[in-house]
């Protein structure tokens, strides 16, 4: 399982940068919304911890679809089917690899970007925790829609749209999170310690879900 | 023998799709019949009733509203029952079922939402709220379209059914986290001045009515499904005949 860890993480590092291209898609992502409202600072602050959120959510979503995709190419992923060790555990640590190797980039990133939305500083600190602890729930939920969708010739598209609506929870509370931590009156803990375990049910239902959808979809 | 093992029998007695095409050959007429009946008399009632004192005449866009919105969660209930039958019992009609069940269910989630928005104009004073309840209907919709447009992308209908009911699984786990979260979203940025849909409208003269078209609308799925499940079985009998023939006349040539 740690060599599988391992040789995912080279795999994206190596790869043609998998994990930059996702930042940079963030970035400009979050570069492109003061074209579009404006470049009023008050109102990018305001609405600074939205945008990042969904630009993160927008990138991570992005690369989901290469998640099984290139091991179906090159016949790896009968290998790891026929594992002794259960799929359900080696998804698991796929989207780990995935998530070390895309996420935790835009994670990285994003105290820069709040930076450029003129945040403070609890809110970029909200934000960047936030991230922290749901990029991975959209991971996991989203090798679900990467499993379903690999037998398919253009699977990419349609992996955001099943997994963007499956993603609105995280969203929500994320956001919520990172606005109760700026206004005062509302808890910062409720909708975090709630992030959180959104982000362990996926880390469940995600996995055993894509392990289901890889089985059905090989045979 | 005893009773469930019997009912179990039957079941499994129906995934032999010719016995299925003869019972909905004989049910469906009825069930249809039963339906207009009910919508007779349930759009009779609908049009008699006295308009609420607050809502006017327009507290009837309910007697439409409430069935199709009720109806767009029970027909996933039916497609997350379907995606177990698929999974666990492999029952041969239950992917023929759910894949029938998401173009209905996305048409009634569609009325429930068009109903909704012409119900809020008047009312609200706006065609939209990002509302617990509307964003989470509106998030069923876009699942269900997602759903068929997962089911056209595949070329083989076992496989394309087998992966839609884990995706359909998925997603049943996720509607209650959507209903309720974005309740508890709103009770933090929503004012509190908005309209509560479930308030001032249920007494025993708007809950006549409305219960004859729920059980009206829940005929009406039901002859829908039961039709489209028919179109999908024969759908699909067509498709091995061409084959059959293509590859039989590529033999002969």
């Amino acid at each position: 399982m740690i060599a599988l860890l391992a040789r995912d993480l080279k795999l994206s590092v190596r790869a043609g940068g998998g994990a930059l291209i996702g930042v940079l898609f963030f970035m400009t992502v979050v570069a492109v919304i003061p074209f579009g409202v404006g470049p009023d600072l008050n109102l990018l602050s305001r609405i600074g911890p939205a945008i990042l959120w969904i630009g993160a959510l927008l990138a991570s979503l992005l690369g989901l679809d290469r998640l099984f995709q290139a091991e179906r190419e090159d016949g790896s992923l009968d290998l790891l089917l026929m594992q002794e060790t259960p799929l359900v555990l080696t998804v698991f640590v796929k989207c780990v690899a995935h998530w070390v190797a895309t996420g935790l980039p835009l994670v990285i990133a994003s105290p820069l970007l709040g930076l450029f939305m003129n945040m403070d500083e609890v809110a970029i600190g909200a934000t960047t925790l936030t991230l922290l602890a749901g990029t991975p729930a959209i991971t996991f939920i989203g090798a679900a829609g990467a499993a379903i969708a690999v037998a398919l010739p253009r699977g990419g598209l349609l992996v955001s749209i099943l997994v963007l609506p499956l993603a609105i929870p995280v969203l929500i509370f994320g956001v919520s999170a990172v606005y109760a931590a700026i206004q005062d009156p509302a808890p910062f803990l409720p909708p975090f310690l709630i992030l959180i375990a959104i982000n362990l049910f996926f880390a469940v239902l995600g996995p055993v879900a894509a392990a289901a959808a890889l089985r059905l979809s090989s045979d | 023998m005893s009773e469930p093992s019997l009912a179990i029998r039957k079941f499994s007695d129906l995934a032999n799709p010719t016995r299925f095409l003869a019972l909905v050959a004989t049910v469906w007429p009825w069930l249809a019949g039963l339906t207009l009946c009910l919508f007779a008399v349930g759009l009779y009632l609908s049009f008699t009733t006295v308009g609420d004192y607050q809502q006017g005449e327009t507290v009837r866009i309910m007697y439409v509203h409430v069935p199709a919105a009720w109806l767009s969660m029970m027909c996933y209930t039916v497609m997350a029952l379907s995606a177990l039958g698929t999974l666990v019992w492999r029952h041969p009609l239950a992917d023929v079922s759910a894949k029938a069940a998401a173009p209905i269910g996305a048409c009634f989630t569609l009325v429930a939402l068009i109903t909704g928005s012409l119900w809020g104009k008047p009312m609200w004073g706006t065609w939209w709220v990002w509302d617990a309840r509307l964003t989470s209907v509106f998030v069923l919709f876009l699942m269900y379209l997602g759903l068929i447009a997962l089911n056209r992308a595949m070329d083989e209908p076992t496989r394309a059914a087998k992966v839609s009911a884990v995706l359909i699984l998925v997603g049943f786990v996720n509607i209650p986290i959507i209903k309720f979260s974005v309740e508890w979203w709103n009770t933090l940025h929503q004012p509190a001045s908005v309209i509560r849909m479930d308030g001032p409208t249920i007494s025993g003269e708007f809950l006549r009515p409305l219960l004859v078209m729920a059980v009206a609308f829940t005929l009406l799925f039901f002859t829908l499904h039961i039709l489209a499940m028919r179109n999908e079985i024969l759908r699909r009998r067509i498709a091995v005949l061409r084959r059959h023939a293509a590859r039989s006349a590529g033999g002969a040539a």
